[in-house]
């Protein structure tokens, strides 16, 4: 091996021969240019990061975060001791995506089973093109959970609520019912529908690979559940007022009825039934007629239950006092081409005895002492002709036409309640200015606490108490509603029989028998109405109504402890009147 | 200098570990709490459903038919019914 010795020593892995002579600008070009790239970079990140978060945080959220609906639940309907009309309670849905259901035979089986049909019907269903069926609505939420352990591919279920309505039929028209959305369809789930929506609430969550809520994001909005309502009904007595109405139109075969019970002190509804009716809970086979809330929204001519106002404004105006004498022979009289008749003929009959004994001829003569425009303001006055106004759908306002275009014989129907129509609440409302002293107390459908409203001062209350007296006759012997007497208690009412107009002619063989009263009679307490539609055989409201009356008040006096005010004797002496129930 | 550097270094691992525990011992009792608040609304729905039942059982024709048929009782007619207040009452 040679070895150099020279000036110059090369080590063995060097070569003059091979340096290059690379100039230096090129290798700081490169280093220029990997920093370019690195700013290049960094802007994309700053910009992607600081300035158009958007796009990123929302590929991100996408993928975890969840935003999840928390439901709010319809509000309860309560009677007015809590015990609940109406409730709502989860239930679920079960869904499919046909085109993503693929089960085999045992799987169509087993889910046949639990969403009880036959798997045929399922498969049916199934073989549709639609993107998306219900196969079952409202299950309850253990049979949901056992098809979710199925874990079927696309098959899923939803959440819904269910309406409960435990009384039924019982308070079917007060309590209405709601739609499947929840939507207030009838009664006061309509009247109340805005109050009684829930909204729901919502949440931001992020969701870890297994599904589970691992944190909140963002803000929560709390679900806002609906408000609960609490019903001026008192549930015994709304079942007083349903079981007699119920006897009382199956003994008589009639074709309908309705029976409302008032607060007097306060105008708080406490019961309103109607017959027929039907069970909200199973609404599938459901006509109109057992729908229609009658007490509100039909009217009829009440009859003699409005001779109490004619006489109350001939007294009030100092035309007539209670002993003024009418001369009601020979039992019938022409007015214009008409006549008007009564059941009895009649001879001298002081203004009181006119109301006892329920005399046409007297009333008449009575309202024709009186101005057509002042008889109409009365009328007016107590309500008639007026929309109640509670929210329920499907009120009536009934007839009342104008005063100018009243003929004589108008007038004197209407004294003793033709041409003219009302419904049941408005009767029973009308009411109101005698059980109380003259004036007419607001209607109320919610609970109202200790305060007793006052409304427009119709009569004087010299007039009320006056009246109330002629009314309790009508309910003693001698009166035509003897079957009205409660033992231990003073009654007042008036029976109505009234003829129904068919096709514009007043027909002899369908009737509306009716008693409006109160009670006890020394200090009104409770107001009843009763209206039964054509009864078969007998038809007198005293013979058809009155019994009801006497039944649903007696159970209401003593169900809400109510004194007695009548002296012992006449409990005893009374004719069996209440066949009270409960 | 180097020992600085290291015990800066455990410190740092020290923290980073600690934070990673505590993120998940926060997820936990999240999950925890979420879970009790499944439950207080399964216990609402519960209470509704029993509410429910027990209105159903109580409803007033239930109570007569079982009065009426299982016990035998009756409403006294009303001859057999005596007011109890005092005949003073009427003066009221």
């Amino acid at each position: 091996m040679m070895r150099f010795k020279g000036k110059v020593a090369h080590k063995f892995a060097e070569s003059p021969l091979l340096e290059l002579r690379l100039p230096a600008w090129r290798s700081r070009l490169m280093a220029l240019m990997i920093l370019a790239s690195f700013v290049v970079l960094i802007g994309r990140a700053f910009y992607l990061q600081i300035i158009d978060t958007d796009f990123l945080q929302e590929k991100g959220e996408s993928r975890y975060r969840r935003d999840i609906e928390i439901s709010a639940s319809r509000g309860r309907i309560a009677d007015r001791h809590g015990d609940v009309l109406a409730i709502s309670t989860p239930m679920r849905s079960i869904w499919a995506v046909p085109p993503a259901v693929q089960l085999t035979p045992e799987q169509t089986q087993q889910l046949a089973a639990l969403l009880e049909t036959d798997a045929q019907t399922l498969s049916r269903k199934l073989a549709t093109d639609k993107p998306f069926v219900f196969l079952r609505r409202q299950i309850p939420p253990p049979v949901a959970a056992q098809v979710a352990a199925l874990k079927l591919p696309g098959i899923g279920q939803d959440k819904e609520y269910r309406r409960f309505y435990p009384t039924g039929e019982m308070t079917a028209h007060m309590v209405g019912f709601t739609g499947v959305d929840d939507k207030g369809l009838e009664g006061a789930e309509l009247a109340f529908h805005g109050q009684l929506l829930g909204t729901p609430g919502s949440r931001s969550v992020i969701k870890d690979r297994r599904g589970q809520i691992v944190e909140d994001v963002g803000s929560i909005k709390p679900p806002q559940d609906g408000d609960d309502i609490s019903l001026a009904l008192d549930s015994k007595v709304q079942y007083l007022a349903y079981s007699q109405l119920k006897q009382a139109i199956a003994d008589r075969k009639a074709k309908a009825g309705g029976v409302v019970v008032l607060d007097a002190r306060t105008g708080e509804i406490l019961a309103l039934a109607n017959w027929p009716t039907y069970n909200p809970n199973n609404r599938a086979s459901l006509s109109g007629g057992q729908l229609r809330n009658r007490a509100l929204t039909d009217t009829f001519e009440p009859g003699s239950t409005l001779k109490p106002f004619t006489i109350a404004l001939a007294m009030e105006t100092g035309k007539v006092r209670f002993d003024t004498l009418i001369n009601c022979a020979p039992g019938r009289l022409r007015v214009g081409g008409a006549t008007i008749s009564d059941t009895h003929r009649y001879g001298l009959l002081s203004v009181a005895e006119v109301i006892q004994k329920s005399s046409n001829v007297g009333s008449a003569k009575i309202a024709a002492m009186l101005p057509a425009q002042v008889m109409w303001e009365m009328f007016d006055g107590v309500g008639f002709g007026q929309v109640p106004s509670l929210g329920f759908p499907g009120e009536v306002s009934g007839r009342l036409r104008p005063w100018k275009s009243w003929r004589p014989i108008e007038q004197a129907t209407m004294s003793f309640g033709h041409g003219i129509s009302v419904s049941l609440i408005q009767l029973a409302r009308a009411y109101s200015v005698f059980a109380r002293d003259g004036d007419l107390v607001p209607l109320s459908l919610t609970r109202i606490g200790s305060s007793r409203p006052r409304g427009a001062q119709v009569f004087s209350p010299q007039t009320a108490r006056e009246v109330r007296a002629m009314l309790e006759m009508a309910v003693r012997p001698g009166g035509t509603a003897p079957k009205a007497q409660i033992p231990g208690y003073r009654v007042a009412g008036k029976t109505g029989t009234a003829r129904k107009l068919e096709n514009g002619r007043y027909t002899t063989k369908n009737y509306v028998a009716s008693f409006v009263g109160f009670a006890p009679a020394s200090d009104p307490r409770l107001i009843v109405a009763v209206m039964i539609d054509e009864p078969r055989g007998k038809y007198y409201g005293g013979e058809v109504a009155a019994p009801v009356f006497a039944a649903v008040m007696a159970g209401t006096l003593r169900t809400l402890g109510i004194a007695p005010d009548a002296p012992l004797e006449v409990a005893q002496s009374g004719k069996p009147a209440a066949k009270a129930r409960l | 200098m180097v020992r600085l550097n290291l015990f800066l270094l455990l410190v740092a691992m020290f923290c980073s570990l600690g934070v990673v525990t505590s993120q998940h011992k926060a997820r936990q009792l999240f999950q925890a709490l979420d879970v009790q608040h499944e439950r207080t609304r399964q216990l609402e729905v519960e209470f509704g459903q029993l509410q429910l039942e027990l209105s159903t059982w109580g409803t007033a024709p239930r109570i007569e038919k079982i009065a009426v048929e299982k016990l035998g009782m009756r409403t006294p007619d009303s001859e057999t019914l005596l007011p109890s207040s005092p005949i003073g009452g009427a003066s009221r």
